[in-house]
């Protein structure tokens, strides 16, 4: 058991909890996640991954994970309402991380809603590391731009999208991300957000002819590795055969270019056996 | 504190822990071995094998639902040979009783993955015949007394070790069914797998899993499980079973066994609590010892019912 030191709202839409969880704030790395598990009754018993918003490893034996999420349903409205000092249970880091590029310098990161939020520590760790980082974080609305005072402070360039207009440039991200890599000179993309996002992120990537880290999104059943509720469709090597991979265990981050994101709309088409398990 | 006896015989196997893994709830161990030491542990349980790779289903594959999980993963592995140059030589070094569970979708698949473990040093085989049979009109194995006897004979047939017949609770008569396997060779009983059942988003108006329909696992089906158990420990009570369905707690656990199972296995509560085959295990060792009950095994079928 963790211990919550401090719970905040960011903005008018996202909680913020901060777990005392030295081990895990040592551990982690940019892109992994942790899975919290709701203080409910036995109605909702599955935990709730999340992306590790920040660490802070000042404190020592006092070391922070920081989380950032909104209310979705019963999962998340339960640790919503969890207070400081409460005691909560915590798995993590978990999954693969994004990576920082040896020969590449300009880095830009997409973050779509709530996905911005494991790009702040990313950015953190590229800044450190001597990287340019630029930052384009769009949203349905302004109150859902995940902190985006922050966001200004971390990126070289800041700009923003919503579908209403509310901040930044009117539309999709999409619409702006040319520009953008030309304006900064982008040789990496990180990337998480909606999965169309994210598809639509790595082929423009691909058309500038530079890689896309993405970090995926997945139901999950255990967020260890052995249930295998997870999966994301990923070209093998040789581009011969899709295999079905672990998103907890062997992505989140996968690079964008291996995934078959069409494959997602011909399954959903896909009439299936009713096989169990 | 009293020292109390928490192994089991499970048909001839000396557990030294009442707690096994339920199939496809804990892979082949590996991932969980960061979390707890498997050398606790009664036997794993491993992911059900097949002749080749299975892909699995298209995503989303699981749905939660009041108090369980709907899964379905179209039992994605990485067949049976992967299984035995990998899992195996790894597990086999951690001194747990491996279960080796094998599935198919035709009689003769299921003969070819137990004949690749004829001389492998595994423990026993569960049979999970909850797979449609390709070879009638994809009923499940385990929804016919004929189809159940042909796979666990030809199982039979390939190794010597024990066999767990996995039954499915989607059934009229599940003592048929357990008749069935049990004359055909099988050792002894698992039960029960998942229970058939469906969810749909309401707003889109599509099915939560992409499989359309689905298992339900957890404590949604707990009372389902243990009448499963209750009934075919009744009708068969010489027979080893290893009861399961959503087992959270050592409560849980004794519930089981007064019902008549023999050794008990955790599925989904290792997603929930990855130590929970340690917790468990410890709480059991209080209630026993708080009960002044020195063995577990004393307690199988004791519930008490008139008649
Ligand atoms: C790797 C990863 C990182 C994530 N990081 C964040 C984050 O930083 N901030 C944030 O707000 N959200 C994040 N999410 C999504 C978050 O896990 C869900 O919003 C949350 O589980 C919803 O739970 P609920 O009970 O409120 O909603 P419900 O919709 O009632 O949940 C029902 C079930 O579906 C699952 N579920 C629902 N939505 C999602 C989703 N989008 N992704 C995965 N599982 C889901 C739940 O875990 C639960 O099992 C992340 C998801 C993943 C997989
Ligand atoms: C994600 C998942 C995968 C499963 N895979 C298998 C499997 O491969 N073979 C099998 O026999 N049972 C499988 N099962 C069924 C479990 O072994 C068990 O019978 C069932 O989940 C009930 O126990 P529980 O409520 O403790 O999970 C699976 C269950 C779940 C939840
Ligand atoms: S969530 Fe269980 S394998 Fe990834």
């Amino acid at each position: 058991m963790a211990e919550i030191l401090n719970h905040r709202k960011l903005g008018d839409e996202y909680h913020s909890l901060t777990i005392v969880a030295p081990e895990i704030a040592e551990a982690a790395k940019p892109g992994q996640f942790v899975n919290l598990r709701p203080p409910t009754d036995r109605s909702y018993l599955l935990r709730r991954p999340f992306s590790i918003f920040r660490v802070n490893r000042r404190g020592n034996v006092a070391a922070t994970v920081e989380v950032v999420f909104d209310i979705r349903g019963p999962g998340t409205a339960a640790l919503a309402a969890m207070r400081r000092h409460e005691p909560i249970d915590i798995v993590g880091p978990i999954g693969r991380s994004f990576t920082i590029p040896k020969t590449q310098h300009s880095c830009l990161l997409v973050g779509g809603g709530v996905g911005a939020t494991p790009l702040f520590f990313l950015g953190e760790e590229l800044q450190n590391a001597g990287k340019r980082v630029d930052v384009l974080w769009g949203a349905a609305t302004a109150s859902r731009l995940v902190a985006p005072i922050e966001a200004k402070r971390l990126g070289a360039v800041a700009a923003f999208t919503t579908d209403d207009g509310s901040e930044g440039h009117h539309g999709l991200i999409t619409e702006v991300l040319g520009e953008m890599i030309e304006r900064c000179g982008t040789e990496v993309i990180y990337t998480c957000g909606p999965r169309q996002m994210m598809a639509s992120v790595t082929k423009i990537a691909l058309e500038f002819g530079i890689p896309a880290q993405v970090a995926m999104e997945e139901l999950m059943g255990c967020g260890i590795g052995v249930c295998m509720t997870c999966v994301t469709p990923v070209w093998n090597r040789d581009g011969t055969g899709i295999a079905n991979v672990r998103t907890c265990v062997d992505g989140p981050v996968f690079n964008g270019a291996r995934i078959a994101w069409d494959r997602y709309a011909k399954e959903e088409a896909a009439a299936a056996l009713p096989a169990g398990n | 504190m009293p020292r109390v006896d928490l192994s089991v015989d499970l048909g001839g196997m000396k557990l030294r822990s009442p707690l096994v893994t339920a199939s496809g709830c804990f892979a082949s161990g590996r991932e969980m071995s960061e979390f707890i030491d498997l050398k606790k542990l009664g036997a794993i349980v491993v992911k059900s094998m097949t002749l080749k790779p299975w892909a699995g289903k298209a995503t989303p594959r699981m749905a939660e639902t009041s108090s369980g999980m709907l899964n379905a993963i179209g039992l994605q592995n990485k067949g049976v040979d992967h299984f035995l140059s990998t899992d195996l030589p790894w597990l086999t070094e951690q001194k747990v009783p491996v279960i080796a569970s094998i599935a198919g979708n035709t009689t003769q698949e299921f003969m070819q993955v137990a004949e690749r473990l004829r001389s492998a040093p595994i423990h026993a085989v569960e049979v999970n015949i909850s797979c449609p049979n390709l070879e009638d009109r994809n009923n499940m194995f385990a929804h016919d007394p004929q189809s159940t006897s042909a796979v666990i004979s030809a199982v039979r047939r390939m190794v010597d070790v024990p066999i767990f017949a996995k039954l499915s609770p989607n059934v009229t008569s599940l003592t048929a069914i357990a008749g069935a396997a049990l004359e055909a060779g099988a050792a002894g009983l698992s039960l029960i797998n998942t229970v058939m059942a469906m969810s749909i988003d309401v707003d889109s108006a599509m099915p939560k899993v992409a499989g359309v329909v689905g298992g339900l696992s957890g404590p949604a089906i707990k009372p389902i499980a243990v009448r499963a158990v209750f009934e075919v420990h009744q009708a068969y009570p010489h027979v080893p079973i290893i009861g399961m369905g959503g087992v959270m707690d050592a409560r849980d656990v004794i519930e089981f066994v007064l019902a008549g199972a023999s050794a008990v296995a955790l599925g989904t509560v290792n997603f929930i609590n990855p130590k929970a085959g340690h917790e468990i295990l410890s709480d059991l060792g209080q209630f026993l010892s708080s009960r002044k009950v020195g063995s577990l095994a004393a307690m199988r079928g004791q519930v008490k019912v008139e008649g």
